[in-house]
């Protein structure tokens, strides 16, 4: 499976490194080693989801609670979540770090995936969610730290786009 | 039953706990006995009140956590009582009270209203504890029972369908979120 180790480890260090404590995921291909090093971890909470929203509830209490959390999911499960995000997140300014695999980007082979990937941008901008895109090693540690200390400030959900030059190594 | 009764049985035993509750009646009901800084008033996100009770449970073990969540919440969420099941936090006690119907939103019925069983569902999700109550005495009973257990237990509370005249009270969304988050905060064991 030609998803970057090397990416996947840089990633998982830098939440590590930003004080992420407790990792909310439903498993998706890109995401296949991020989601082993949480398993791997003693210092990392790693809740499987059934469905990603519930991953917003779990934010939410793990932050009133004290402990900074991320979300890895695949950018349908952001579809998936919207309302949590607004009326769970964004209503009681909850900070939600999201990681959201962006699928159907250029590149794309799967069929099935190349809806989600024309709308993901355009509902999180309708959202007036900040995000970036992570398509490079080089920027990696800095986004993220960046996302991480925004979403602190501002008491928001950010998002972080993974994308396929990334993610994937014969992209 | 009236939830409101039921919750007022168990009122003096939340005192030491951390309650999260679903929006509308059941939040417009506890505050009526009584707001406290410990309580959590999620006032939208149907189904979400347990997960959050899941990621404060996880989290703070040193926590006894309480869930009021309701029929109509539930079933938008019956995914999470998985999660809930796989992950069985100890210091979880959810409380399902189960009106058989959409209150807030005309009483039109829910799926309990025919036949559907929570505490089944909950069983067989996997959760280690789940019963249907249908009185005061055995809520009462049955919610003292897991506060002072040591096992994830769902109770479905069958309560009839009346609730307060206004849901609107005069606790602020976000005074209720600081205040609460304050409170863990203080509460925090030393590390």
């Amino acid at each position: 499976m030609p998803v970057s180790v090397t990416s996947s480890k840089l990633i998982y260090d830098c939440l590590k490194d930003v004080g992420v404590r407790l990792m909310s995921a439903l498993p998706e291909t890109w995401l296949v080693h991020l989601i082993r090093m949480a398993e791997d971890d003693a210092d990392m909470q790693l809740v499987r989801l059934a469905k990603e929203e519930e991953g917003v509830g779990i934010s939410a209490g793990a932050h009133l609670a004290g402990t900074s959390s991320a979300m890895l999911m695949q950018n349908h499960g952001f579809l998936a979540s919207v309302n949590g995000i607004v009326s769970c997140a964004q209503l009681y300014r909850i900070p939600l770090l999201m990681l959201i695999t962006h699928r159907g980007e250029f590149g794309e082979r799967d069929p099935w995936q190349t809806e989600g990937g024309g709308v993901t941008e355009h509902v999180l901008d309708a959202l007036r969610i900040p995000y970036t895109k992570l398509d490079s090693p080089d920027h990696v540690s800095k986004r993220i730290h960046k996302a991480h200390t925004l979403a602190q400030s501002a008491s928001r959900p950010v998002a972080l786009l993974l994308c396929r030059d990334l993610m994937w190594e014969d992209a | 039953m009236k939830r409101r009764d039921a919750i007022e049985s168990v009122f003096a035993d939340l005192e030491q706990c951390v309650l999260v509750t679903i929006m509308g009646a059941t939040a417009a009901e506890v505050q009526s006995i009584g707001h406290r800084p410990n309580f959590f008033y999620l006032q939208h996100a149907m189904g979400l009140a347990s997960s959050m009770g899941l990621g404060i449970a996880l989290t703070r073990p040193d926590l006894k956590v309480v869930v009021f969540d309701g029929d109509g919440s539930i079933l938008m969420n019956l995914g999470g009582l998985t999660t809930l099941a796989r992950y069985r936090p100890r210091n979880l006690v959810h409380v399902v009270f189960d009106n058989e119907s959409l209150l807030s939103v005309g009483g039109f019925p829910t799926a309990t209203a025919t036949g559907t069983d929570i505490a089944g569902i909950a069983t067989a999700a996997g959760v280690p504890k789940a019963t249907t109550v249908s009185g005061i005495d055995d809520f009462r009973a049955a919610f003292l029972n897991a506060l002072n257990g040591d096992e994830l237990t769902t109770i479905v509370a069958k309560v009839e369908a009346v609730g307060p005249a206004a849901y609107v009270t005069d606790l602020s969304l976000l005074e209720n979120r600081y205040q609460f988050q304050r409170y863990l905060k203080v509460r925090r064991p030393s590390q």
